[in-house]
């Protein structure tokens, strides 16, 4: 790094590991933290003053399920004091009513609220939570009453990407501004049952031929954010839109990252907050420096045209795939290693083994503390 | 209910606003004006600014153009133009209401 890194734009709290539900692709790590390894609210309260002051202007206020943090709603009001756009990234159990209208008056801005599937039975077979359908709903409704930005997110994988059509019918239904199509991204919880997950290839082009057709026929109405799938792609995503560029995270112990499964790394040291002023942190640790911008790339990312673009990918699946975290993300085509993901896909069960409908429930290892 | 929402067209006679959820916020530390809106950071550059500065709901379309035309001491009709795209195309992404 030559000169000095611009103040990040946006951060992302994960307030916490706790969550009623037990997602089988679940992005946090697979060694959960529990709650009293959590920071403490005054703690929290330090981080969102220096966030604001460092020049954030969006807080992801996520986990876990954010919610269950009885302070969330001191963290908003803290927020939003000093202008600071607020997003709640939560699973919607629990939340309607006094909970939302508080959250609300705190000066909450955005809901996003996940279904793990578009119908009650999905849900509850995905989430491994009976009555999560029902209390998605009302807290997505209650969200649109008071006049907060409401966006319906709908994590896909091979047990409900049959349902997109019925997304779409659902976050129309409930006058949500926002659908967040995002196939499942293969870490932490997800890569260990990337197996059961993955949806096949047929599967995946009528998606995204579905998509396409919902979006020019919703101009205007609702906005339908689509995170392709990985493994079909041709050029990797710019995760984190580049490394301790715009973003960073924040774990529910005050772990300071540039993304949130970068604790796959094991070269990195992560610093903690408190040590010393979050905008250090951010400006020079050597785990945000380690692969900012494009001074760190090796080939075929070094030369390519495409290198502030996606700025080489994924650092964690590159590690994961291709055994070096500075190499190109083998999703890319331009990777020696690109093979390798077609590979991963034959190890995938065959369509015809998906059987999305009925009630089989695949050998899940489904999330919970002290799972290891 | 916005269940049936349905997509504005831009006319003369619209009064846009911006969307209940949209900030229009200065940041000092960018030194620039930014439009939070959900999950997402917009910099509109000057006659961005000046068109969002009068969605109040209140101003029509066609009041805005004049003003600006005034402002900007251009022609009427270009400015129409392209006031109308600008408005269409954040109509379009749901962060200004007409
Ligand atoms: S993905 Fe599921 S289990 Fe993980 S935090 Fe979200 S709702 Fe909870
Ligand atoms: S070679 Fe590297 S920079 Fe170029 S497209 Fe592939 S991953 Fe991106």
């Amino acid at each position: 790094m030559t000169q000095a890194p611009f103040p990040p734009i946006a951060m992302l709290a994960e307030l916490t590991h706790r969550c009623p539900l037990q997602c089988p692709y679940c992005s946090n790590p697979i060694d959960l933290l529990k709650a009293d390894r959590e920071m403490e609210t005054e703690r929290w309260l330090d981080v969102f003053e220096q966030v604001a002051a460092m020049g954030v202007l969006q807080v992801h206020l996520s986990g876990g399920e954010p919610t269950l943090r009885r302070d969330l709603e001191q963290f908003v009001s803290t927020l939003s004091q000093t202008g600071v756009y607020t997003n709640l990234i939560t699973a919607g159990v629990g939340l309607a009513g006094i909970r939302l209208e508080a959250l609300a008056s705190a000066g909450l801005d955005h809901v996003q609220v996940s279904f793990q599937g578009a119908n009650a039975e999905t849900t509850a077979r995905i989430g491994r939570h009976s009555g999560a359908h029902a209390q998605k709903l009302a807290a997505a409704r209650h969200a649109r009453a008071l006049g907060l930005a409401l966006t319906i997110n709908a994590p896909i994988h091979r047990h409900n990407i049959a349902e997109i059509p019925d997304y779409i019918d659902l976050a129309l239904s409930l006058g949500a501004e926002r659908l967040e199509i995002a196939n499942v991204q293969y870490a932490g919880w997800a890569l260990l049952n990337r197996r059961y997950l993955l949806p096949d290839g047929a599967s995946i082009e009528h998606q995204v031929a579905t998509v396409e057709a919902a979006r020019a026929r919703l101009v205007g109405v609702l906005e339908i954010d689509f995170v392709v799938a990985d493994h079909f792609a041709t050029y990797p995503k710019p995760c984190m839109g580049g490394w301790g560029r715009d973003a960073f995270v924040i774990a529910p112990d005050g772990l300071v990252l540039p993304c949130h499964a970068a604790m796959t790394i094991p070269s990195l040291r992560f610093e903690r907050f408190g040590s010393r002023p979050l905008a250090d942190i951010w400006r020079d640790s050597p785990a945000f420096n380690a692969f900012r911008g494009t001074d760190w790339m090796l080939e075929p990312c070094r030369s390519c045209e495409r290198r502030d673009v996606d700025w080489g990918g994924c650092r964690c699946q590159a590690l994961a795939l291709a055994g070096d975290a500075a190499a190109a993300d083998p999703v890319c085509v331009r990777s020696p290693l690109h093979a390798r993901m077609a590979m991963l896909l034959e190890e995938t069960l065959p369509p015809s083994d998906a059987r999305t409908g009925g009630d089989l429930i695949p050998p899940f290892a489904f999330r919970r503390i002290g799972r290891t | 209910m916005t269940a049936d929402r349905r997509r504005g067209i831009v006319s003369a006679q619209s009064r846009p606003r911006l969307a209940p959820y949209v900030r229009l916020r200065f940041d000092p530390v960018r030194n620039a004006w930014a439009v939070l809106a959900p999950e997402r950071v917009l910099w509109p550059d000057a006659i961005g600014l000046d068109i969002l500065r009068r969605c109040d709901g209140k101003t029509s379309i066609s009041a805005i153009v004049r003003e600006l035309a005034c402002e900007y001491d251009g022609q009427g009709q270009e400015i129409d133009a392209d006031v109308g795209a600008f408005l269409q195309e954040w109509a379009d992404r749901l962060l200004v209401r007409l």
